[in-house]
């Protein structure tokens, strides 16, 4: 075309005008610490695995999940999920429903055999771990991936720890138990059972095949119920909550009567309550102060009384006798703490248990050089998990700490980086942690209304009498739902939002997968890019003029 | 939710510009790695604006409805001035600037060129014309060629990008200035600061009355609404007009990043009514999702800042929160919520 | 073919032969026929291939004509006065995009006070432009323009304005020769635009233009009128040779050849000062008349070589630039500076006052005497003008100047008018 002179101009030709020079302050990516992230115990990449199932790739997501944590299963039935309380979803309408999602992805492994892989090289390093509950068994689990040769003693018959004997099968069915633990053992880790270890420095000297352990992992829980002092009668019968719970695992079932008074406020004590209320026995639970102040997780006081356990609040066992015990009624001081009120009542009780806590066996310690112990009973270990002795490492409820299965499953993970360091002659490092995404941080506009998916909840009947797992899981297509509803917090999970906002066309796309970069040619720095990033993946930084 | 939206993801959103779980065809146009950008980077418009934005919106979505066969009149203002001072054109497309006030006619004219040239033969392609201006250039010194386009149902479709006023000469008052706005023209000063209530026009609704086969608004903070609309006015031939709310940081005294946020909250508030209509009628209106007074919309923006001196302008406030509930009532803005 | 017909019906058949594609209309005195006529010729089909859109207004006409033209379609409208004033900025802007439209303006005063009759007024108001001006002297010189212009157009990439003399020539049934499709399509090639909106090409038409480049853009817009002037009389020789007649060119001396006084009009009043001249020559005196073609470009060199045997010449014209005097005497004085002509101005025939033979006789024998003054106003009612001068030296609210006139000269309202 014979173009007239400056009037008419060929296409697109503005490229030459570099506009960036505008610019005062520069967007720039960024990744923020997701919270629920931040807050997993286990240091579960939640977000990532996420991700992985909203587009229905459920063993990439299972995989990514249990690069952290190898029970996925257990998980979603057991963990209390303090990333849910922490999602910023919950500030829009309800949180993420992380904890189902992450059941539906473990009982989805087990139903289609998924395996973990062995390690693809040895390092000859030997581990020695003792305890074959949550924290032994995910130590276990990462030193083996990491090629360490493993071996697992624990005293019991079953592999699980508290997880068997604490957590009773309507809450954790034992199948999903059993295959959670097979799947570590099919890693080619050596697990011996009914073994106790009455010496740790000894065992390991004696090592097994090969000789002698180069390090090794305690982690054997807290057993042992704490006992109170309670006036009793010869006849009355008095027994600690882990040793009904345990014996729920034999052949021969507890023998504790119509009427059982559970005396204590935490979950065990609840486990307990509906542990016999499934046996057919009337349970009271017996609590110094009031439901708010229960330690239990309201949701679990919650089931128990839908399912008709009784519950006495502000109560405090005086005397227990042959049939009945007398209780005094407390009233909360200015400072929240129970005070005696002097008014008593008698309850007919054919037997109580005791749900007041557990103390750590530490017999196998005894002599071990340097190792310490708090003035609670738990073994003193480092930031790394190391106590007192090098090369001895101790996690889960025998160390100070939260005791639950996640924290306790951290543990083990925690241990394992560390062990795994230890034994190259190194200091595990963790990878410095992002900012946390705050809420505030996000644009919550573009996440779509979505409500919270409720998993069903087996019927009242049932629960009542039997063993059955009291809440079900998701299905495929509610699972996935759950997993959209993710706001990915902190994290580019590829909107295209900044790509489509920009009025000068100054974000290149880079494809599936490789997120988007800055044109710092064009981008004149107006900064809507970060103001409509949903998640919080931008941020502005001033230039240097 | 906008009627198109037949998938429902929750994390990635229907509001996002993207979505990695919709099939590629379901996707919306911005998000296309190989878009056309029918407005290339290097054009002069201010920081953040929202013309610049919605015209490459509705610009990409017209060039991939009519599979680039377009072509686009435009008026003088800010757009033509920011994308094609000599020696460079930011633009992709057969374009042509002519006046300020002819925009729609200049269209017809392409109109009636490429029919004959497709009569005769000459031309193979389905070639479109799109004509487009600022609401100076259509509600004001255009609107007699728009009204003429229109009523001689003339196959263009007509986009105003809509910033409430003359921002290109220093921020004058059109006809498409709220009430209360403060102008170059409109100072805030005297009894009635700002531009006076009961004036303006809405030329959607005029449009309407012409009977067209399509009319329709849009704002800048819904791209996928927007896409949908322009690609549905594609889709139809004659007379079509759609009307695009493109924030202005500079006239409306808001920050560069504010220009979707604010457009988001015209629409939320009501203030702007987000509707389709089909020859005359009303069909569709983009419902609100979180209602929000008209003050959230008002106090970011300088030009409303005498509403909110030391002592607030209540009673203005409450006039122009009455024109958004008319709004809400009209075009059923509450209704069909999601 | 030769047909007796009306001016506006055979300057719509001519455009019509000249396969336009694109017709813009809107009504207005005295160009509606032309209009009306080639409107029907598309409804009927006789005119294929063309979209004929009836406009709201002028400026819609022209800005229409903008935007087919520039996407390649042969576009022709026609206009006149206060029309033509209302499209002034798509006329500018049109030229300015060097969009080769092709426009008729059938000529008539510009109000106020409103007047619908014929003189220059409108065409020559739009002198500067930048579009071709081109007068025709009769319907068949304003038939046979419209076809020249057209390759003009194309050729140059400029607008043409075909000027035709409202009424007068527009609404007078003289008898024309009507070409033949086959000789248009013989001299009058395809359009080949020089830019073009194309999909295939895109490009922006129409950039903004700073200080940098503006007047390079306005210096090539004069240099392609200046090729403009070359190509004229080639093409009018061209015409001659396909059509067998003369038409077109710059300018048309007549019995210049000894001539002492040279009169210069445009237009159809050329007849009538050829008339008038003939019996003047058969009176022994020594005078001729050139007509001016095209106004713009205008032919400096071609009007100086017409003058250069002359003693004086006279420039009659239906125009006047007020405060100054005459808009074509303005022009020709620059072509004969430093000549040493006598030149006298003669306004003549605004809104449609007759021109009349003993007129223009009488007043041409007063030039052949150098007693003419500098600028004349051909028959002016002087005793109407004195009285209304003198009535308004009195009385500061006089009323309205055109009412008081008409009521001088003894028409009682201009409502009744």
């Amino acid at each position: 075309m014979d173009k007239p002179f400056a009037i008419t101009l060929n296409p697109g030709s503005s490229l030459a005008n570099h506009t960036g020079s505008w610019r005062t302050a520069r967007p720039v990516y960024l990744d923020r610490l997701p919270p629920c992230n931040n807050q997993c115990p286990a240091g579960e990449d939640i977000q990532g695995w996420l991700f992985d199932a909203e587009s229905g790739g459920y063993e990439a997501a299972w995989r990514h999940l249990t690069r952290d944590n190898p029970f996925a299963a257990i998980m979603g039935r057991v963990c209390y999920h303090s990333c849910e309380s922490a999602c910023n979803r919950g500030k829009i309408d309800e949180a993420v429903g992380i904890n189902s999602v992450e059941r539906f992805l473990g009982d989805e492994a087990i139903k289609r055999g998924w395996k973990f892989a062995a390690p693809a090289r040895e390092s000859g390093k030997k581990v020695l771990i003792v305890g074959a509950g949550p924290s032994g068994m995910s130590a276990a689990y990462h030193l083996r991936r990491m090629g360490h040769a493993v071996t697992v003693m624990d005293a019991g018959p079953y592999m699980g720890g508290m997880m068997r004997f604490g957590i009773p099968k309507y809450r954790l069915p034992r199948e999903v138990l059993d295959a959670e633990m097979q799947r570590i053992v099919d890693m080619g880790v050596t697990v011996r059972l009914n073994s106790k270890v009455d010496n740790i420095l000894e065992q390991m000297k004696s090592g097994g095949a090969g000789g002698s352990f180069d390090a090794a992992f305690l982690a054997v829980g807290a057993h042992i119920g704490k006992r109170a002092m309670i006036p009793s009668g010869d006849a009355a019968r008095i027994v600690d909550a882990i040793s009904v719970l345990r014996s729920m695992e034999g052949e021969d079932k507890p023998l504790l009567g119509r009427r059982v008074v559970v005396y204590g406020g935490g979950n065990t004590a609840v486990d307990v309550a509906r542990t016999v209320k499934r046996m057919g026995a009337e349970p009271i639970i017996v609590y110094r102060r009031t439901r708010d102040k229960a330690p239990a997780h309201d949701f679990e006081i919650e089931e128990a009384l839908q399912e008709g356990v009784m519950v006495k609040w502000l109560s405090t066992i005086k005397q227990a006798g042959d049939k009945e015990i007398t209780i005094e009624k407390m009233a909360l001081d200015d400072k929240g703490f129970p005070q005696p009120t002097g008014e008593f009542e008698t309850l007919e009780a054919d037997s109580v248990v005791l749900a007041l806590g557990q103390d750590v066996d530490l017999g196998l310690l005894n002599g071990v050089p340097g190792l310490e112990v708090t003035k609670d009973g738990v073994v003193k270990v480092g930031t790394d998990l190391m106590t007192g002795h090098p090369g001895i490492f101790a996690g889960g409820d025998m160390v100070p700490a939260e005791r639950n299965v996640t924290v306790a499953v951290g543990h083990g993970k925690k241990a394992a980086r560390n062990i795994d360091a230890w034994l190259r002659g190194e200091t595990y490092a963790p990878p410095p942690k992002h900012e946390v995404a705050q809420f505030e941080k996000l644009n919550p506009w573009y996440y779509a209304d979505a409500p919270k998916t409720v998993r069903p909840m087996l019927d009242i009947i049932r629960r009542q009498s039997t063993f059955d797992e009291v809440q079900g899981g998701l299905d495929e297509s509610n699972a996935l739902f759950e997993a959209r509803r993710c706001l990915s917090c902190g994290n580019c999970f590829e909107c295209d939002n900044c790509y489509g906002v920009c009025p000068d066309n100054a974000v290149i796309k880079l494809g599936p997968g490789k997120r988007f970069q800055f044109n710092y040619d064009y981008c004149k720095g107006c900064g809507v890019c970060v103001a409509e990033c949903p998640c919080g993946a931008i941020r502005m930084e001033a230039e240097e003029i | 939710m906008s009627a198109q939206q037949t998938v429902k993801f929750y994390q990635t959103g229907t509001f996002t510009v993207g979505n990695r779980l919709l099939a590629p065809e379901e996707r919306s146009v911005q998000a296309n790695m190989q878009r056309t950008n029918s407005i290339n980077s290097g054009h002069r418009a201010c920081q953040g604006c929202g013309e610049a934005l919605g015209a490459r919106y509705a610009i990409d979505a017209a060039m991939n409805a009519t599979k680039r066969q377009l072509i686009a009149a435009n008026a003088t203002g800010c757009l033509e001035v920011f994308s094609t001072p000599y020696p460079e054109t930011s633009w992709q497309i057969p374009w042509i600037h002519s006046l300020f006030g002819n925009t729609a006619a200049v269209g017809t004219g392409i109109a009636a060129a490429i029919k004959v040239k497709r009569q005769k033969g000459e031309l193979r392609e389905d070639v479109r014309v799109v004509a487009q201006g600022g609401d100076g250039g259509t509600t004001d010194i255009g609107f007699g060629c728009l009204s003429g386009m229109f009523e001689r149902n003339d196959d263009v479709l007509y986009i105003c990008y809509d910033n409430g006023g003359y921002m290109n000469t220093g921020v004058q008052r059109s006809s498409a200035t709220p009430p209360a706005a403060r102008t170059a023209t409109t100072m805030p000063v005297g009894p009635e600061p700002g531009n006076p209530f009961g004036q303006g026009k809405f030329v959607p609704a005029i449009a309407m009355a012409h009977e067209i086969p399509y009319v329709a608004t849009a704002t800048v903070a819904d791209l996928r609404d927007l896409e949908a609309k322009v690609t549905k006015a594609m889709g139809i031939r004659g007379a079509r007009y759609i009307h695009i709310l493109v924030p202005c940081p500079l006239g409306w005294g808001t920050a560069s990043h504010d220009t979707i946020r604010m457009a988001r909250l015209a629409k939320e508030t009501g203030i702007f009514p987000v509707f389709e209509a089909e020859h005359g009628e009303i069909k569709s209106a983009l419902a609100i999702r979180r209602q929000l007074p008209v003050e959230d919309y008002l106090r970011p923006q300088k030009r409303y800042a005498h509403l909110f001196g030391k002592k607030p302008a209540v009673d203005t406030i409450a006039r122009i929160q009455a024109i958004a509930d008319k709004n809400i009532r009209r075009y059923g803005l509450l209704e069909n919520q999601h | 073919m030769l047909k007796q017909c009306e001016g506006s019906h055979a300057v719509a058949e001519a455009v019509a032969l000249c396969r336009p594609e694109v017709i813009c209309a809107y009504p207005i005195s005295p160009q509606t026929h032309i209009v009306e006529g080639i409107g029907e010729m598309v409804k009927s089909g006789e005119l294929k291939d063309c979209e004929f859109i009836n406009v709201e207004s002028e400026f819609a006409a022209m800005s229409v004509a903008i935007g087919s033209s520039a996407a390649g379609a042969r576009t022709y409208t026609a206009t006149a006065s206060q029309g033509l004033l209302y499209m002034v900025e798509a006329v500018y802007n049109a030229s300015g995009l060097g969009l080769p439209i092709v426009m008729t303006v059938a000529n008539r005063a510009i109000g106020a006070p409103i007047n619908i009759w014929n003189d220059h007024s409108d065409s020559l108001s739009q002198r500067d432009c930048g579009w071709i001006q081109l007068f025709a002297e009769t319907n068949q010189e304003a038939l046979d323009l419209h076809i020249q212009a057209f390759k003009l157009a194309e050729e140059v990439s400029l607008p043409v304005m075909v000027c035709m003399d409202g009424f007068i020539l527009t609404h007078a049934y003289e008898r024309v020769d009507m070409p033949t499709q086959e000789q248009v399509d013989a001299y009058l090639p395809a359009y080949e635009p020089r830019q073009v909106l194309d999909t295939a090409e895109p490009v922006s038409i129409g950039a903004m233009v700073g200080p940098e480049a503006f007047m390079e853009v306005r210096y090539l817009a004069h240099a392609r009128q200046m090729q403009a002037l070359e190509r004229i009389p080639q093409l009018a020789a061209e015409f001659k040779s396909v059509f067998g007649r003369e038409a077109g060119g710059l300018v048309r001396p007549y019995r210049c050849e000894d001539a002492e006084t040279i009169v210069i009009a445009m237009g159809s009043v050329l007849g009538t000062l050829k008339d008038t001249v003939d019996a003047m020559r058969d009176a022994g005196q020594k005078i001729g008349v050139l007509g001016i073609t095209s106004f713009r470009p205008f032919p400096l060199v071609a009007v100086a070589a017409a003058l250069k045997n002359c003693k004086r010449f006279v420039v009659l014209e239906k125009s006047l630039a007020v405060g100054i005097g005459g808009i074509v005497a303005t022009n020709v004085r620059m072509a004969v500076t430093g000549m040493g002509l006598k030149g006298y101005t003669v306004i003549a025939g605004l809104g449609g006052r007759a021109i009349t033979v003993k007129s223009l006789a009488g007043m041409l024998e007063k030039a052949g005497r150098d007693e003419l003054d500098l600028v004349t106003f051909l028959d002016l009612d002087w005793k109407a003008v004195n009285k209304q001068l003198e009535l308004e030296k009195t009385k500061r609210r006089s009323g309205p100047v055109a009412e008081a006139l008409l009521r001088h000269a003894g028409i009682v309202g201009a409502r009744n008018y």
